[in-house]
């Protein structure tokens, strides 16, 4: 029984692989998806490892629609894994995640990438394609999803590139840019399909003060006048303080605390108050695990 | 001793289990090869160039040079024999049915699939492949496919040019040099090598195409996100490059004598 079910699985999968898919229909996917619970993203009782390091034990959270999300916390904790969960990236080992309702695991890739279309996501290193100038990665997109016209796609994209300072730097190659002009053209990227969802990995990572003003203004415009949500994982708390409407502090698999910036800022958790005022005494160590420093030196650890 | 014997299991398995991948690949390739030939032949035109025409010059010095080394050959034995007409015949045989595919899948290994290995590697350790499926495109059918496509093209047009100049080479030493009379030279030739002969050398270059293109895209894809995974993926796609052309070359050779 086991085994002829298996095998009937090879041949599916085999059967997949030259079958072309009747992919559904956005309207398809979008009908899905359509419901309208307060909550956009619902994470639930995550768990997650990699190798032998437990990264996620049981995290839940919940992303409301319209507001910016951020999630914060110590390095090592999954901010960035999170965000590769909930893009379905990577599958998690327990729990599931919701997007509007939907258990994302259970879509076929063809709906995932209909549903990765609502979505814009700003990596921490850009990830532009090298192969293309500024305005192609920006118009990459368009030219992949749409069938506008080049006069179309060149407006939107013009546009996109103003919006983020950058529409004189259309003809560069990436590797002409700045770190801190390559995130910004990867944010015109990201927000060129004017997506529902927008993902932030560290997007005020090297900018210099007078982008970061500008592109923390931008996030909290569009996502007011566009009526999107966002998710911006970062390190930065006075910049989230400015632009979140909820955090989520994330520590030992699990969310430690969340809240408005001000609601974390006044916690009475150690955790909490540690991270917010970036204290070295506190819950997290500063020191990775090690062997006594003078033992170590005097190299009697090995002994 | 049980230790060894679970040693040898687990690296049976996982050879196993790679080589299904590897095959459930290159079937993922093949299923969207009709339709970027179809709707994207830009993207494979654009690809024959990078592996193909950014290989003519080493593929046509080394063709020059291979088909003169053998004309160099095949005189200095043929002339124990008064045979030195069939120089050229020498020449044609070990450079169509042999030295043709195999030199230049070893030659594309080396320039085009290594520039196809550490591409596709770098663009995994730089998240661009994580960035096209987050724009909803498929990386194998917007990226691999192409390259693959491309290599697969290329690689008998380079094969066919490398003989084509070997040929050439082979006339320089044989008519130019020793003095081997032009006419017999080329004649000898037409009258010796038939279609079978040049459809041998066309299976096997398409062969070592796909063989060459699947291995340098297989590996950048799989690489270690890594400036030192890039560099061990690169050294993997020449070697086991080398060893499937001229594994490929033996059964091929079996199979049509």
């Amino acid at each position: 029984m086991l085994a002829s079910h298996s095998s009937n699985g090879i041949l599916a999968r085999l059967a997949g692989l030259f079958c072309y898919s009747t992919a559904p229909q956005p309207t398809q996917i979008r009908s899905t998806l359509n419901h309208h619970s307060e909550n956009l993203i619902e994470v639930r009782d995550l768990k997650f490892s990699r190798g032998h390091r437990r990264i996620f034990d049981g995290l839940s959270l919940n992303i409301r629609r319209g507001e910016v999300a951020a999630l914060m916390g110590p390095s090592g904790t999954g901010k960035t894994t999170l965000l590769r969960l909930i893009t379905r990236q990577l599958i998690p080992e327990q729990g599931a995640i919701y997007i509007e309702g939907v258990d994302i695991a259970t879509l076929s890739q063809a709906e995932l990438y209909l549903l990765r279309q609502r979505f814009g996501m700003l990596f921490q290193n850009g990830a532009l394609l090298t192969d293309l100038s500024v305005f192609e990665n920006v118009a990459f997109p368009l030219r992949e999803h749409t069938k506008l016209s080049n006069r179309l796609i060149r407006h939107i994209v013009l546009t996109k590139l103003h919006a983020v300072g950058l529409r004189g730097a259309a003809d560069m190659m990436p590797a002409e840019l700045s770190g801190g002009m390559a995130r910004r053209v990867a944010l015109a990227r990201a927000m060129v399909m004017d997506p529902d969802i927008l993902i932030y990995d560290e997007p005020f990572v090297g900018l210099d003060p007078i982008s970061l003003g500008v592109i923390v203004r931008l996030v909290r415009r569009m996502n007011d006048a566009l009526g999107i949500t966002s998710i911006i994982v970062s390190h930065d708390v006075e910049e989230v303080a400015t632009v979140a409407d909820r955090s989520f502090l994330l520590s030992d698999g699990k969310v430690a605390a969340s809240g408005s910036p001000d609601e974390l800022r006044t916690a009475n958790s150690d955790l909490v108050r540690q991270f917010m005022h970036g204290m070295a005494d506190g819950p997290v160590a500063f020191h990775y695990d090690a062997p006594d420093y003078a033992e170590q030196l005097l190299g009697r650890d090995s002994e | 001793m049980r230790r060894s014997v679970q040693d040898i299991y687990e690296n049976a398995t996982d050879f196993l289990r790679t080589f299904g991948a590897f095959q459930l690949f290159f079937l993922r390739l093949l299923r969207f090869s009709p339709g970027i030939l179809v709707s994207r032949f830009d993207l494979v035109v654009k690809q024959v160039y990078n592996t193909g025409a950014l290989s003519l010059v080493i593929v046509m010095v080394c063709g020059l040079f291979v088909g003169a080394v053998l004309a160099l050959q095949a005189y200095s034995n043929m002339s124990m024999f008064n045979a030195e007409d069939w120089t050229g015949v020498a020449a044609a045989f070990a450079l169509v049915k042999e030295l043709g595919p195999v030199m230049t899948a070893i030659l594309f290994a080396g320039r085009a699939g290594t520039a196809l290995t550490s591409e596709i590697g770098l663009m995994k350790a730089t998240d661009q492949l994580s960035a096209m499926e987050m724009m909803a495109v498929n990386p194998v059918r917007r990226v691999l496919v192409p390259r693959f496509l491309g290599g697969v093209i290329a690689m008998p047009l380079l094969a066919a040019i490398f003989s084509g100049i070997g040929l050439f080479g082979a006339h320089l030493i044989g008519v130019e040099l020793f003095q081997v009379d032009v006419g017999s030279f080329w004649q000898q030739i037409q009258l010796t090598l038939d279609i079978d002969d040049i459809n041998e050398g066309i299976i096997k270059s398409v062969v070592f195409g796909v063989a060459a293109s699947l291995i340098a895209v297989w590996e950048g894809y799989n690489t270690v996100p890594t400036a030192e995974g890039v560099g061990r993926a690169t050294t993997r796609t020449v070697v086991i490059t080398a060893i499937a052309v001229l594994v490929f070359d033996f059964m091929i050779t079996a199979a049509m004598i």
